[in-house]
């Protein structure tokens, strides 16, 4: 059954859309906000500065996170910095090319109104994050510091030095605590949700396990906000960190809310290549540094194992440069990646097996001095030198490109609305904004938005138009669906098999990585969904999980998600196999220009993919939400 | 490969927060001088999962350094013996080949043991609760360069605010004391303009709340800093202790406002 997918972008011209919008939806009276209850999961930029805002405005919010501290999430690593029209450089900057560049970095694959509503919001994030305290770069006059970042020809990137992210949630994550001490949010940290509730159709609360206790309880509510991250822990091997995980948006896919575009993946060119096999996850450095540094790679073969240094100027290729003289370094995240990775299958990738390029500073070092270059990427250097032992402001660094974000997601309309009624997705949980490839510093900004300035008035609306009965923890659906995560929870721990659970997340990895990846081919995925199914029954069949549920285990809470990884990787093939164009970060080989580039097909997919479950016996249903665009014009994406 | 290195760990093993606990040895065979510390007690689990063991647990997700997850006593000194780094950066380079490595959670009578080398680090939240912020709620906020702030107040603010609660602070202290943490957070917004208002009130209610958590007190003995993996100044300290003795010698007011809220 395909479902109804109704977008809710509001009429009217694009610039007044969301104005309007803000006029139209129905309010809650303040006395009654404290009537109403909200759960949110999720504490990082999204979550909390969701929960924050609902608190602030009157409404009873609980919120949970899996670590055991709000401030944990993994916003907190993000570096480069946040995207906002303020036009503070008066380079040319406005919300109209903040807008433009998103859809256009997007490769045309995403919703207009929602991206024009972030670039105008993207100026109301800095000045609410200024007046909390977060200490952004400043220029000597007191002025906010701008950079450039990849994508984009203005400089609009806002920081604070390399760990932008850790200012920005601890900004929201202070004023969630500001909240909580108030006692308008109640916390749970170490609680991890392990189902939706849903009662006549709509979202009404969550199962939880506490993972000190291991007790597993319903927390109901009259509205669900998931802000869970993303899905990028499929591949094992990412940026994420590693309790990143899928449940909370899987388990709610599983109760019939659509997934959006699940092999929308990127790449990020930036990462610290992979050392050995025992590698447990890869660490990002900020594309930032592509601002000073240059990319580059021996011309031939012969000079791999050579040192850098030993090779002359005219031997080195920067093929960025070379392939795309407009952008040059600061090339989109998708089109690097691919570049270092061709330039790596033609054998001149150089460090172990390899698989890395050069990333060099020496030139802009010459240029603003070393003392510069600190003072912009210092902790950045610090970090590179600690897990590869090799100083940067010496040697070039080698780069190599990782999973670091999905822009896949939840389907939600233009009120972040799943299509559960109820269920409201926020941040990189769901897909709004970023279609096929995400530019740089666009994260950050998204999160935010979603949490400060969207939710807080679409919530409203759904809360004042919803006819809620109220439920209570022994309805029939919320005891259904704690006995199903209990059933669960014993399954896993039945199994005693012999298998750890870290091997068979490594192999579901492997297999990701290898058929859908940076490029993917029909013959490659359809060999992955023949080998997830097989992993997946192995897994129940041979998985060691040994300790009890009524305590701390976190081999549990790891294979409750790679469980889940075992079935959201065959709906990514899938839904890869099913997109018969190469766009963003989904590159089809069979889909390219003559020089290499993606080759989209607007005739045919210029869509949304939503998928819905439709069983674990029937294959998922796809409903396409045709992607409409009056305001701009579709092109071939050239950085050259 | 070269160079490849065998460990003797020997680990702090408890299985709940109420149960008593004591060190068990672990042999790490073969590993890598390239791996993480986290990478390699990854591999001894994965040896204990595979006889059927339960593993060790640990906190950690980012591993680079900046969530504030890990942690852990290694031979004694908090986060191991490469400053300025958190256990998660902390290579096995650092270590030699036959070296006997004891490996225990944090000690500290505010960060009770939960399980092996996990703690209960909630008390840092609540001390954040106490005023570790500016009271603005979302929206309404002026456009953000009407608000100069010189560029060296700034960097003094994002040096404090580079904190990542990780609690080695505490854990190095032979007090216990968390004046590291409070005091970065109060030099943090004490540094802006933007924490003007609260200043005095902060500093008086987070100290407090430090006091209520069983934390002990600071005699300046600056292992903290030595621990500290984002290496915050002392300086914090002495600053969060003139804010508060200005607090409670200037402001009657303000501490009977602090005492009913």
């Amino acid at each position: 059954m395909t479902l109804d997918l109704i977008a809710r972008v509001p009429a009217g011209p694009l610039a007044e859309k969301w104005d309007k919008h803000k006029f139209d939806v129905k309010l809650v009276n303040p006395a009654n906000k404290r009537k109403y209850s909200v759960i949110v999961v999720g504490s990082g930029l999204a979550g909390a500065s969701a929960a924050a805002t609902f608190s602030e405005l009157g409404y009873k919010v609980s919120c949970y996170c899996y670590q055991d501290s709000p401030r944990r999430a993994h916003s907190i690593a993000a570096q480069g910095g946040i995207n906002a029209a303020k036009n503070y450089q008066n380079d040319g900057d406005s919300v109209q090319r903040l807008f433009y560049d998103t859809i256009k970095g997007g490769d045309f694959r995403a919703r207009e109104a929602n991206v024009y509503r972030l670039a105008q919001i993207s100026v109301n994030i800095i000045d609410q994050c200024v007046a909390q305290g977060v200490p952004f770069a400043r220029e000597y006059g007191g002025l906010l510091a701008n950079r450039s970042f990849g994508g984009a020809q203005v400089s609009r990137t806002f920081y604070a030095r390399g760990q932008t992210g850790q200012q920005l949630l601890l900004g929201a994550y202070q004023a969630l605590e500001k909240e909580i001490a108030k006692g308008g949010v109640a916390m749970y940290p170490r609680a991890e949700m392990l189902d939706l509730i849903v009662v006549n159709g709509r979202a009404r609360g969550i199962v939880v396990r506490d993972e000190l206790t291991g007790t597993i309880e319903p927390h109901l509510a009259d509205a669900v906000v998931l802000a869970t991250g993303g899905y990028g822990n499929v591949f094992y091997l990412s940026t994420n960190a590693k309790g990143c995980n899928t449940t909370a948006i899987w388990r709610s896919y599983k109760r019939g809310a659509a997934f959006a575009n699940p092999c929308y993946t990127q790449i990020l060119p930036t990462c610290i290549p992979v050392h050995g096999d025992y590698q447990s996850k890869l660490t990002l450095m900020s594309e930032s540094l592509r601002n000073d540094g240059r990319v580059w790679a021996p011309k031939r073969k012969e000079d791999v194992s050579k040192r850098s240094i030993e090779i002359g100027e005219a031997d080195r290729d920067y093929f960025l440069e070379r392939k795309y003289p407009a952008f040059g370094n600061l090339s989109p995240r998708d089109i690097a990646s691919r570049a270092a990775k061709e330039v790596c299958d033609e054998g001149r990738g150089v460090g172990p097996g390899g698989r890395g390029v050069y990333l060099d500073f020496a030139e802009a070092i010459g240029r603003l001095g070393e003392d510069k270059i600190r003072e912009r990427y210092g902790n950045l250097f610090e970090m590179y030198q600690r897990i590869t032992d090799e100083n940067p402001y010496e040697v070039p660094m080698r780069i190599y490109p990782a999973v670091h974000y999905t822009m896949g997601g939840l389907w939600v309309d233009y009120n972040l609305m799943s299509t559960i009624p109820g269920l409201h997705v926020a941040g990189e949980a769901n897909f709004s904004d970023h279609g096929a490839n995400r530019l740089g510093a666009s994260a950050l900004m998204q999160g935010l938005a979603d949490g400060y300035f969207v939710l807080p008035y679409t919530i409203g609306d759904y809360l004042a138009t919803a006819k809620l009965e109220p439920v209570t923890a022994d309805a029939p659906e919320v005891r259904a669906a704690v006995a199903d995560v209990d059933h669960r929870t014993k399954r896993l721990l039945g199994v005693q098999g012999k298998r750890t659970v870290a091997s068979f997340h490594r192999e579901l990895g492997r297999i990701m990585w290898e058929h859908c990846g940076m490029a993917r081919n029909a013959e490659g995925l359809q060999e992955a969904l023949a080998l997830i199914p097989a992993l997946r029954e192995e897994f129940w069949r041979d998985v060691s999980v040994p300790g009890s549920g009524a305590d701390l285990n976190q081999t549990l809470e790891h294979a409750g998600r790679v469980a889940d990884f075992l079935e959201l990787g065959e709906l990514m093939c899938r839904d890869a196999l099913h997109r018969e164009e190469s766009c963003g970060g989904h590159f089809r080989t069979e889909h390219q220009t003559p020089d290499g580039e993606a080759l989209r097909n607007d005739e045919k997919f210029a869509y949304v993919a939503a998928w819905s479950h439709a069983g674990d016996d029937a294959p998922p249903v796809l409903t396409k939400e045709p992607l409409v665009f009056e305001n701009i014009k579709l092109s071939q994406r050239s950085y050259k | 490969m070269s160079g490849m290195m065998n460990l003797t760990l020997r680990v702090w093993r408890q299985a709940g927060p109420d149960t008593v606990g004591q060190l068990t040895d672990y042999q790490a065979r073969d590993v890598s001088p390239e791996m993480s510390f986290l990478e390699m007690l990854d591999v001894v689990n994965e040896g204990l999962i595979e006889e059927g063991e339960v593993p060790i647990a640990f906190d950690h997700d980012c591993r680079e350094g900046i969530c504030g997850s890990c942690g852990v006593m290694i031979n004694g000194v908090a986060h191991g013996p490469v400053r300025g780094t958190a256990t998660c950066q902390l290579h096995l380079r650092s270590f030699k080949d036959g070296d006997t490595i004891v490996v225990e959670p944090w000690r500290a009578a505010a960060f009770p043991v939960l399980k092996d080398l996990v703690v209960n680090r909630g008390a840092f939240d609540r001390i954040i609760q106490a005023g570790g912020y500016v009271s603005v709620a979302t929206g309404g906020a002026q456009d953000g360069n009407l608000l100069p702030v010189p560029k060296m107040d700034a960097e003094s603010a994002m040096d404090a605010a580079s904190c990542i609660a990780c609690g080695a602070c505490v854990a190095a202290c032979p007090n216990g004391s968390a004046s590291l943490f409070t005091g970065a957070k109060i030099a943090h917004l004490g540094h802006l303009p933007q924490g003007q208002p609260e200043r005095y009130r902060r500093a008086l209610k987070m100290v407090a709340q430090m006091d209520i958590e069983s934390f002990g007190g600071c005699t300046l003995f600056g292992e903290c800093m030595e621990a500290c993996p984002k290496s915050i100044s002392i300086d914090v300290i002495s600053r969060m202790n003139r804010d508060f003795l200005r607090a409670s010698a200037t402001a009657g007011d303000e501490r009977e406002q602090v005492g009913d809220g």
